[in-house]
Protein backbone atom coordinates (compact mmCIF):
# COMPACT_ATOMS: atom_id res chain seq x y z
CA UNK A 1 0.00 0.00 0.00
CA UNK A 2 2.92 2.26 0.60
CA UNK A 3 2.60 4.60 -2.53
CA UNK A 4 6.67 5.60 -3.78
CA UNK A 5 7.37 8.90 -5.06
CA UNK A 6 6.51 9.33 -9.00
CA UNK A 7 3.23 7.86 -8.86
CA UNK A 8 0.94 11.16 -8.42
CA UNK A 9 2.34 14.09 -9.43
CA UNK A 10 3.46 17.01 -7.61
CA UNK A 11 0.58 19.41 -6.91
CA UNK A 12 -1.21 16.38 -6.05
CA UNK A 13 1.08 15.55 -3.29
CA UNK A 14 1.57 18.98 -2.00
CA UNK A 15 -2.28 18.56 -1.45
CA UNK A 16 -2.08 15.36 -0.11
CA UNK A 17 0.74 16.85 2.58
CA UNK A 18 -1.48 19.54 3.32
CA UNK A 19 -4.59 18.16 4.19
CA UNK A 20 -3.04 15.24 6.10
CA UNK A 21 -0.66 17.92 8.18
CA UNK A 22 -3.91 19.32 9.09
CA UNK A 23 -5.73 16.11 10.20
CA UNK A 24 -2.50 14.97 11.83
CA UNK A 25 -2.48 18.66 14.07
CA UNK A 26 -6.15 18.21 14.73
CA UNK A 27 -5.78 14.51 15.98
CA UNK A 28 -2.84 15.92 18.25
CA UNK A 29 -5.43 17.83 19.88
CA UNK A 30 -7.75 15.28 20.59
CA UNK A 31 -5.99 13.03 21.18
CA UNK A 32 -4.33 15.03 24.36
CA UNK A 33 -7.60 15.97 25.25
CA UNK A 34 -9.91 12.80 24.75
CA UNK A 35 -8.58 9.52 24.47
CA UNK A 36 -4.81 9.32 26.47
CA UNK A 37 -4.73 8.95 29.91
CA UNK A 38 -2.52 8.38 31.99
CA UNK A 39 -3.36 4.25 32.44
CA UNK A 40 -3.95 4.26 28.42
CA UNK A 41 -0.80 6.13 26.95
CA UNK A 42 1.65 3.13 27.31
CA UNK A 43 -0.66 1.01 25.32
CA UNK A 44 -0.24 4.14 22.54
CA UNK A 45 3.58 3.52 22.31
CA UNK A 46 2.87 -0.27 22.09
CA UNK A 47 0.47 0.11 19.10
CA UNK A 48 2.70 2.24 17.19
CA UNK A 49 5.89 -0.48 17.57
CA UNK A 50 3.26 -3.72 16.98
CA UNK A 51 2.11 -1.98 13.90
CA UNK A 52 5.86 -1.37 12.34
CA UNK A 53 6.46 -5.28 12.93
CA UNK A 54 3.04 -6.94 11.93
CA UNK A 55 3.65 -4.26 8.72
CA UNK A 56 7.32 -6.24 7.91
CA UNK A 57 5.60 -9.37 7.41
CA UNK A 58 3.59 -9.62 4.07
CA UNK A 59 1.38 -12.10 3.13
CA UNK A 60 1.24 -13.91 -0.08
CA UNK A 61 -2.68 -13.51 -1.37
CA UNK A 62 -3.36 -15.45 -4.99
CA UNK A 63 -0.76 -15.62 -7.50
CA UNK A 64 1.76 -13.56 -7.69
CA UNK A 65 1.15 -10.51 -5.09
CA UNK A 66 1.25 -9.82 -1.46
CA UNK A 67 -0.43 -7.63 0.95
CA UNK A 68 0.45 -6.33 4.91
CA UNK A 69 -1.32 -5.46 7.70
CA UNK A 70 -1.88 -1.70 7.87
CA UNK A 71 -3.07 -1.91 11.46
CA UNK A 72 -5.14 1.52 11.50
CA UNK A 73 -8.39 -0.18 12.61
CA UNK A 74 -6.26 -1.85 15.62
CA UNK A 75 -4.71 1.19 16.40
CA UNK A 76 -8.23 2.83 16.40
CA UNK A 77 -9.71 -0.13 18.27
CA UNK A 78 -7.18 -0.25 20.85
CA UNK A 79 -6.50 3.58 21.77
CA UNK A 80 -9.03 5.56 19.76
CA UNK A 81 -9.55 6.83 16.36
CA UNK A 82 -6.89 10.22 16.83
CA UNK A 83 -4.03 8.41 18.76
CA UNK A 84 -4.20 5.58 15.66
CA UNK A 85 -3.97 8.54 13.11
CA UNK A 86 -0.77 9.49 15.07
CA UNK A 87 0.49 5.71 15.55
CA UNK A 88 0.09 5.27 11.80
CA UNK A 89 2.11 8.68 11.17
CA UNK A 90 4.77 7.66 12.93
CA UNK A 91 5.03 4.47 11.46
CA UNK A 92 4.51 5.59 8.07
CA UNK A 93 7.29 8.43 8.81
CA UNK A 94 9.99 6.05 10.30
CA UNK A 95 9.52 3.99 6.63
CA UNK A 96 10.40 6.35 4.45
CA UNK A 97 13.17 7.68 6.69
CA UNK A 98 14.67 4.81 7.79
CA UNK A 99 13.91 2.20 5.18
CA UNK A 100 13.01 3.66 1.90
CA UNK A 101 9.42 2.22 1.79
CA UNK A 102 7.35 4.86 0.58
CA UNK A 103 8.63 7.87 -0.90
CA UNK A 104 9.22 11.05 1.01
CA UNK A 105 7.58 13.27 -1.50
CA UNK A 106 4.48 10.34 -0.97
CA UNK A 107 4.90 10.67 2.64
CA UNK A 108 1.48 12.87 3.24
CA UNK A 109 -0.30 10.71 0.37
CA UNK A 110 0.68 7.70 2.93
CA UNK A 111 -0.57 8.95 5.80
CA UNK A 112 -3.45 10.01 4.66
CA UNK A 113 -4.21 6.86 3.19
CA UNK A 114 -2.92 4.27 5.65
CA UNK A 115 -3.22 7.10 8.63
CA UNK A 116 -6.39 8.64 7.89
CA UNK A 117 -8.83 6.88 5.40
CA UNK A 118 -8.21 3.34 6.95
CA UNK A 119 -7.95 4.79 10.56
CA UNK A 120 -11.24 6.77 10.48
CA UNK A 121 -13.58 5.01 7.68
CA UNK A 122 -12.21 1.61 9.27
CA UNK A 123 -13.32 3.11 12.55
CA UNK A 124 -16.67 3.96 11.68
CA UNK A 125 -17.19 0.56 10.46
CA UNK A 126 -16.19 -0.49 13.79
CA UNK A 127 -18.79 1.70 15.73
CA UNK A 128 -21.82 0.74 12.58
CA UNK A 129 -21.18 -3.02 13.51
CA UNK A 130 -20.61 -2.45 17.52
CA UNK A 131 -24.03 -0.77 17.80
CA UNK A 132 -25.80 -3.67 15.74
CA UNK A 133 -24.09 -6.43 17.58
CA UNK A 134 -25.07 -7.83 20.84
CA UNK A 135 -23.93 -5.75 23.84
CA UNK A 136 -20.99 -8.02 25.25
CA UNK A 137 -17.34 -7.60 25.26
CA UNK A 138 -16.58 -10.32 22.63
CA UNK A 139 -18.27 -8.18 19.98
CA UNK A 140 -15.38 -5.70 20.43
CA UNK A 141 -13.31 -8.32 18.27
CA UNK A 142 -15.65 -9.16 15.95
CA UNK A 143 -16.04 -5.32 15.01
CA UNK A 144 -13.00 -4.82 15.13
CA UNK A 145 -12.38 -7.25 12.02
CA UNK A 146 -15.83 -5.60 10.46
CA UNK A 147 -13.99 -2.75 10.57
CA UNK A 148 -10.22 -3.96 9.37
CA UNK A 149 -11.99 -5.34 6.64
CA UNK A 150 -13.69 -2.51 4.94
CA UNK A 151 -10.99 -0.03 5.54
CA UNK A 152 -8.27 -1.59 3.10
CA UNK A 153 -10.65 -1.31 -0.06
CA UNK A 154 -11.26 2.08 1.15
CA UNK A 155 -7.94 3.27 1.27
CA UNK A 156 -7.51 1.15 -2.14
CA UNK A 157 -10.76 3.15 -3.84
CA UNK A 158 -8.72 6.67 -1.59
CA UNK A 159 -5.44 5.87 -3.79
CA UNK A 160 -7.34 5.41 -7.21
CA UNK A 161 -9.08 8.89 -6.01
CA UNK A 162 -5.91 10.49 -5.75
CA UNK A 163 -4.89 8.84 -8.84
CA UNK A 164 -7.42 10.64 -11.18
CA UNK A 165 -6.54 13.95 -9.64
CA UNK A 166 -3.04 13.80 -10.58
CA UNK A 167 -1.94 10.14 -11.49
CA UNK A 168 1.16 10.11 -13.72
CA UNK A 169 0.10 7.82 -16.23
CA UNK A 170 -2.60 7.64 -18.41
CA UNK A 171 -4.51 4.39 -16.91
CA UNK A 172 -8.19 3.94 -17.28
CA UNK A 173 -9.64 4.31 -14.06
CA UNK A 174 -12.58 2.36 -13.80
CA UNK A 175 -10.23 -0.68 -14.39
CA UNK A 176 -7.68 0.72 -11.85
CA UNK A 177 -10.64 0.93 -9.26
CA UNK A 178 -11.75 -2.91 -10.07
CA UNK A 179 -8.43 -4.23 -9.71
CA UNK A 180 -7.19 -2.32 -6.98
CA UNK A 181 -10.78 -3.52 -5.21
CA UNK A 182 -10.75 -6.97 -6.14
CA UNK A 183 -6.56 -7.52 -4.55
CA UNK A 184 -7.49 -5.36 -1.48
CA UNK A 185 -10.78 -7.03 -0.54
CA UNK A 186 -8.69 -9.86 -0.22
CA UNK A 187 -5.78 -8.29 1.31
CA UNK A 188 -8.76 -7.30 3.85
CA UNK A 189 -9.31 -10.43 4.91
CA UNK A 190 -5.88 -10.85 6.54
CA UNK A 191 -6.42 -7.45 7.94
CA UNK A 192 -9.06 -8.32 9.88
CA UNK A 193 -7.87 -11.63 10.55
CA UNK A 194 -4.39 -9.60 12.69
CA UNK A 195 -7.06 -7.46 13.89
CA UNK A 196 -9.43 -9.95 15.48
CA UNK A 197 -6.17 -11.49 16.93
CA UNK A 198 -4.64 -8.33 18.12
CA UNK A 199 -7.58 -7.15 19.36
CA UNK A 200 -8.81 -10.31 21.53
CA UNK A 201 -5.73 -10.61 22.77
CA UNK A 202 -5.65 -7.36 24.69
CA UNK A 203 -9.38 -7.40 25.34
CA UNK A 204 -8.60 -10.46 27.24
CA UNK A 205 -5.81 -9.42 28.86
CA UNK A 206 -6.77 -5.73 30.03
CA UNK A 207 -10.31 -4.43 28.40
CA UNK A 208 -10.26 -1.36 30.94
CA UNK A 209 -7.57 -0.04 28.45
CA UNK A 210 -9.05 -0.96 25.48
CA UNK A 211 -10.88 2.52 23.78
CA UNK A 212 -13.44 0.49 21.88
CA UNK A 213 -14.34 -1.31 24.49
CA UNK A 214 -15.21 1.33 26.57
CA UNK A 215 -18.94 0.86 27.73
CA UNK A 216 -19.09 -2.59 27.18
CA UNK A 217 -17.14 -3.87 30.66
CA UNK A 218 -19.11 -5.99 33.26
CA UNK A 219 -21.22 -3.80 34.89
CA UNK A 220 -19.57 -4.99 38.69
CA UNK A 221 -16.15 -3.01 37.48
CA UNK A 222 -17.99 0.31 35.71
CA UNK A 223 -19.65 0.56 38.81
CA UNK A 224 -17.09 1.61 42.10
CA UNK A 225 -19.37 3.91 44.02
CA UNK A 226 -17.52 7.39 45.77
CA UNK A 227 -16.83 6.17 49.07
CA UNK A 228 -18.70 8.51 51.64
CA UNK A 229 -16.51 11.38 53.58
CA UNK B 1 -2.21 -8.41 34.13
CA UNK B 2 -0.60 -5.41 35.31
CA UNK B 3 0.41 -2.65 32.56
CA UNK B 4 3.72 -3.40 32.69
CA UNK B 5 3.28 -6.88 32.17
CA UNK B 6 1.40 -6.08 29.04
CA UNK B 7 3.76 -3.64 27.67
CA UNK B 8 6.30 -6.21 28.40
CA UNK B 9 4.66 -9.24 26.44
CA UNK B 10 3.79 -6.96 23.75
CA UNK B 11 6.89 -5.56 23.19
CA UNK B 12 8.55 -8.95 23.41
CA UNK B 13 6.14 -10.03 20.61
CA UNK B 14 6.91 -7.16 18.09
CA UNK B 15 10.42 -7.92 18.94
CA UNK B 16 10.10 -11.36 17.32
CA UNK B 17 7.95 -10.30 14.92
CA UNK B 18 10.04 -7.73 13.12
CA UNK B 19 13.33 -9.75 13.95
CA UNK B 20 12.52 -13.25 13.10
CA UNK B 21 9.04 -13.83 11.49
CA UNK B 22 9.66 -11.28 8.99
CA UNK B 23 12.57 -13.10 7.24
CA UNK B 24 9.48 -15.34 6.24
CA UNK B 25 7.80 -12.54 4.88
CA UNK B 26 6.44 -12.77 1.14
CA UNK B 27 8.81 -11.54 -1.34
CA UNK B 28 6.16 -10.71 -3.96
CA UNK B 29 5.04 -7.59 -5.00
CA UNK B 30 2.21 -5.87 -2.39
CA UNK B 31 -1.23 -5.21 -3.87
CA UNK B 32 -0.07 -1.38 -4.87
CA UNK B 33 2.69 -2.61 -7.12
CA UNK B 34 1.41 -5.76 -8.57
CA UNK B 35 -1.39 -3.43 -9.83
CA UNK B 36 0.83 -1.03 -11.13
CA UNK B 37 2.67 -3.56 -12.79
CA UNK B 38 -0.27 -5.33 -14.27
CA UNK B 39 -1.99 -2.03 -15.54
CA UNK B 40 1.81 -0.65 -16.81
CA UNK B 41 2.19 2.64 -14.49
CA UNK B 42 5.14 0.54 -12.15
CA UNK B 43 7.73 2.30 -14.31
CA UNK B 44 6.41 6.06 -13.21
CA UNK B 45 8.12 5.41 -9.88
CA UNK B 46 11.09 6.96 -8.58
CA UNK B 47 13.57 5.58 -6.35
CA UNK B 48 13.04 7.00 -2.71
CA UNK B 49 15.60 9.99 -1.66
CA UNK B 50 16.38 7.33 1.17
CA UNK B 51 17.34 4.80 -0.57
CA UNK B 52 20.49 5.07 0.46
CA UNK B 53 19.96 4.99 3.82
CA UNK B 54 21.77 2.13 5.78
CA UNK B 55 18.61 0.10 6.38
CA UNK B 56 17.18 0.91 3.20
CA UNK B 57 14.55 -1.86 1.95
CA UNK B 58 14.75 -3.65 5.59
CA UNK B 59 18.31 -4.31 5.24
CA UNK B 60 21.39 -3.71 7.20
CA UNK B 61 23.99 -2.22 4.44
CA UNK B 62 26.77 -5.11 4.68
CA UNK B 63 25.02 -7.12 6.53
CA UNK B 64 25.27 -10.51 4.26
CA UNK B 65 23.26 -13.02 6.27
CA UNK B 66 19.94 -12.17 4.98
CA UNK B 67 17.85 -13.35 8.33
CA UNK B 68 20.55 -11.35 10.43
CA UNK B 69 20.70 -8.34 8.58
CA UNK B 70 16.46 -7.73 7.71
CA UNK B 71 16.56 -9.16 11.86
CA UNK B 72 18.71 -6.25 13.19
CA UNK B 73 16.83 -3.89 10.82
CA UNK B 74 13.09 -4.99 11.98
CA UNK B 75 14.74 -4.61 15.96
CA UNK B 76 16.27 -0.86 15.02
CA UNK B 77 12.45 0.01 13.60
CA UNK B 78 10.75 -1.54 16.43
CA UNK B 79 13.28 0.43 19.22
CA UNK B 80 12.88 4.03 16.67
CA UNK B 81 8.78 3.61 16.20
CA UNK B 82 8.62 2.87 20.00
CA UNK B 83 10.76 6.08 21.38
CA UNK B 84 9.24 8.41 19.10
CA UNK B 85 5.52 7.50 19.88
CA UNK B 86 6.90 7.39 23.38
CA UNK B 87 8.10 10.34 22.91
CA UNK B 88 4.82 12.10 21.84
CA UNK B 89 3.02 10.63 23.89
CA UNK B 90 4.76 12.30 27.10
CA UNK B 91 4.61 15.16 24.93
CA UNK B 92 1.12 15.27 24.64
CA UNK B 93 0.77 13.87 27.90
CA UNK B 94 2.37 16.41 29.70
CA UNK B 95 0.33 19.61 27.93
CA UNK B 96 -2.52 18.98 29.77
CA UNK B 97 -3.47 19.09 33.65
CA UNK B 98 -3.60 15.57 35.36
CA UNK B 99 -6.51 13.70 34.36
CA UNK B 100 -9.01 12.20 37.13
CA UNK B 101 -7.75 8.19 36.50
Amino acid sequence: MHVPDGFLDAPTSVGTAVVAAGVVAACLVRSARHELTDRSAPLAGLVAVFVFAAQMVTFPVGAGTSGHLLGGVLAAVLVGPATATLCLTVVVTVQAFLFADGGVSALGTNVLLMGVVAVWVGYGAFRVALALLPRRLASVSVAAGVGALVSVPVAALAFVGLYAVGGAAPIPLASLAAVMTGWHVVIGIGEAAITVLAVTSVVAARPDLVHGAQGRLPALELRTPEPVR
Amino acid sequence: MSTRRLLVLGLLVSALVAGVLSYYASGRPDGLTHVAQSLGFAGTARGSVTSGSPLADYSVAGVDDARLSGGVAGLVGVAVTGLLMAGLVLLLRRRRPRSED
